[in-house]
């Protein structure tokens, strides 16, 4: 579904990814782990084509395109889902207004009719549900005067109306308490299926207990430094990321 | 200036004007013969001649005031002329065939019905259609209940009582420079009179929308609400009209007696000229209203179009617990130009007034709030809040707000808060990242940014003002 190929970005000048190889494939739950600054929220961006995140070198394809050729909007449509790790606020635009002219934008690309009003109520509320938020929600603004939590369980709820198929999670856990852990890592879960992919970012093992990852990978300093299976965020759990000073030294 | 105003000028001189009335169109040129004229061809009594003459005289010794934030050439009021006519059905398009693709385009987002394209693209049809038969049906309905609802030149010479009992009452004739020109020329508008405790039966829009063509530049409006009832008016149309004018001066007078509610909506969608601003509308308008004894008077606008926009809707709060409310949307692009707000004068005691304003700048354009809140020394109690917010879209345009207040009375409270953002990276990207393309989500944001307003407008307005600034920001993001 979705391969990088050494992957090099910059952001005002500097080099964050340098060099980044991986592969994900229909289906799979990928979690991106490592130390604060190494390119993890970069991946993110570049992959939903965010305008100061620069592509110098390397190669992306999804589903068979070349994701690098897309904009934003575009790549959205295809089927990239980005979970932000701070959704900003939309004032006067209701929730409702924003996730249908969503829903229906990607809708008309997959080339299927927009949903009716009555059709699309019932969805947002079943993903409403999902997700724990009440139904007044959908009237509010975006994200307007939403607590972290609520913001970020909103992104969820996004996710579930559009139906992508690569679905990014950008520290979706960061801020959250163990019960609203729990509503994000459900929903995340509810949504897992043989043609849908997740690449998961943390910084900690934590919601890897709730969202159990087919892989994972370690970022550091702009590459992936070392894969393994769901022992691998163990292990970061035990001894923290200082043993990568050690890696690089060693690779150096 | 113009291409309208060269027009004017290179026309050969018409020996006075001939019957016909479909074809008139006097010289260039402002003097009292010209004044003499205009009040003949509308059939008016004496005493109305002798108010615009005196009108005249007065503007001939005022100034064109400078003091807005506006820049435009000078307008030499010699090189107008100060009546046309109707364009007569053999100049006129035959069909839409023959019309303008980008207006057809604009009706075609708007979702206007074909025949009212017809009516608004200026069409010859000498057929009555379908809407006529509408018309009547109205007229009937406001006949019932007792509500006169008519072109003033048809009140000046119907009811002339009430005319010469309001007229000028709420905005003189030597009120400003505009104004005084206005009173002096102007060639029609609207009368409304609702008789006391009378609910008007509809909100006088749809009516309005087929009917209120032509009215030329120098337009009149006068709306009395006796006391006890209520009336909304909605003025203008979404639809960019066809528009051989350059220079407008509107004034619109609102007399709101005891316990009345006067609503005052109004989008305007007038040519904003081209890229350059060349060959768009001058709109100087002068609207106020005077609430007497809890009385309520609420002006809404949208103001999309015009090159220059120099406006605003006042009101006088004279009765006690009388309320003013004011809410307004402009939006400018290109090189459109606003100074545009309002006045909230206080003169009764424990009156309140609302001011929103939503200022959206784009292009090279320039958009200003200008804002009074007077509070009179007898204005116990009274209150004021005031919320002005400007949108930049872009780094090329401007946001001004200059807002005056003037307390003489110490138990008055007055609040202002101001804010002016931009249309985020960030805003921009979550919606992009959602599927929705850059106009899409660029339009999304700046109707909620409005949304306080578009709620204060009749339904129907409101979701055609919506449309209208998605079509009006199209292009303006690079």
């Amino acid at each position: 579904m979705l391969k990088i190929e050494g992957l090099h970005a910059n952001v005002e000048g500097n080099e964050i990814l340098k060099g980044l190889d991986m592969t994900v494939n229909p289906g799979e739950v990928h979690a991106i782990m490592g130390p604060n600054g190494a390119g993890k929220s970069t991946l993110g961006y570049v992959l939903s084509a965010r305008e100061e995140y620069e592509v110098t070198a390397g190669k992306v394809s999804f589903k068979e395109q070349d994701l690098l050729e897309l904009e934003v909007d575009e790549r959205a449509r295809a089927g990239v889902f980005l979970a932000f790790q701070y959704p900003v606020e939309i004032p006067g635009v209701s929730n409702m207004e924003f996730l249908k002219e969503s829903v229906n934008a990607v809708r008309k690309e997959r080339g299927q009719e927009a949903l009716t009003a009555a059709e699309f109520l019932k969805r947002a509320k079943e993903a409403c549900k999902q997700v724990n938020l009440p139904l007044d929600f959908l009237k509010r603004g975006v994200n307007e005067g939403f607590s972290g939590g609520e913001k970020k369980r909103n992104e969820i709820m996004q996710m579930i109306m559009l139906e992508p198929t690569l679905c990014i999670l950008d520290e979706s856990d960061s801020g959250l308490d163990i019960d609203a852990l729990k509503v994000v890592a459900d929903g995340v879960n509810s949504q897992r299926s043989d043609d849908r992919s997740f690449i998961v970012i943390t910084h900690y093992q934590r919601l890897l207990d709730f969202i159990k990852p087919d892989f994972v990978h370690i970022l550091a300093d702009g590459k992936i430094v070392k894969s393994g299976g769901p022992e691998l965020a163990k292990e970061v759990e035990a001894s923290g990321y200082a043993w990568l000073e050690n890696h690089e030294e060693a690779s150096a | 200036m113009s291409e309208q105003i060269e027009q004017a000028i290179s026309r050969e001189y018409e020996a006075g004007f001939v019957s016909d009335i479909e074809s008139d169109t006097f010289p260039p040129g402002l003097d009292e013969d010209v004044i003499r004229r205009i009040s003949k061809m509308k059939d008016e009594p004496e005493w109305m001649l002798e108010w615009r003459l005196q009108a005249f005289r007065s503007w001939q010794k005022m100034e064109e005031p400078d003091w807005a934030h506006l820049g435009y050439e000078p307008i030499d009021y010699q090189e107008i002329s100060y009546y046309s006519a109707p364009k007569s059905m053999k100049d006129r398009p035959k069909s839409l065939d023959e019309v303008d693709p980008e207006l057809l385009r604009t009706y075609e987002k708007l979702g206007i019905p074909l025949h009212e394209q017809e009516v608004l693209a200026g069409v010859a049809m000498d057929v009555v259609f379908d809407s006529v038969s509408v018309v009547t049906t109205f007229r009937e309905k406001l006949a019932e209940a007792g509500v006169i609802f008519c072109p003033i030149s048809e009140a000046i010479r119907e009811y002339p009582e009430l005319v010469k009992k309001y007229l000028g009452t709420v905005v003189p004739r030597t009120d400003n420079f505009f104004a005084a020109l206005n009173s002096a020329v102007f060639t029609d508008g609207s009368f409304v009179y609702i008789p006391k405790g009378v609910r008007c039966p509809m909100e006088l829009s749809t009516y309005f929308r087929i009917n209120e063509l032509n009215t030329g530049q120098f337009e009149r409006t006068l709306i009395v609400a006796e006391e006890g009832s209520y009336v909304s008016y909605l003025e203008g149309c979404t639809a960019p009209m066809r528009d051989e004018n350059q220079l407008h001066a509107a004034v619109v007078e609102l007399v709101a007696l005891d316990n009345s509610e006067i609503k005052y909506s109004t989008v305007q969608n007038w040519y904003p000229g081209d890229e350059n601003g060349v060959g768009g509308i001058y709109n100087f308008v002068t609207k106020r209203g005077v609430a007497e004894t809890n009385a309520k008077i609420s002006w809404t606008q949208v103001e999309t179009g015009s090159a220059i926009t120099w406006k605003y809707p006042s009101c006088i709060l004279r009765g006690d617990n009388s309320v003013g409310e004011f809410y307004s949307v402009a939006l400018t692009r290109a090189r459109q130009q606003a100074d545009t707000g309002t006045k909230m004068i206080h003169l009764g005691k424990n009156t309140t007034s609302t001011i929103i304003s939503k200022g959206i700048s784009a292009g090279n354009s320039s958009n200003a709030y200008r804002g009074l809140v007077k509070m009179g020394p007898n204005a116990d109690g009274a209150r004021n809040f005031t919320e002005c917010d400007s949108l930049l879209i872009g780094d090329t345009c401007a946001a001004h707000t200059f807002p005056y207040i003037e307390s003489a009375n110490p138990s008055a409270i007055v609040e202002h808060e101001a804010t002016t953002s931009t249309v985020s990276d960030d805003q921009l990207f979550l919606c992009q990242q959602r599927g929705l393309d850059i106009e899409k989500a660029i339009s999304m944001i700046v109707n909620g940014f409005c949304k306080d307003v578009f709620r204060e407008l009749p339904m129907e307005f409101a979701v055609e003002a919506g449309k209208l600034l998605e079509i009006s920001l199209e292009g303006s993001v690079g």
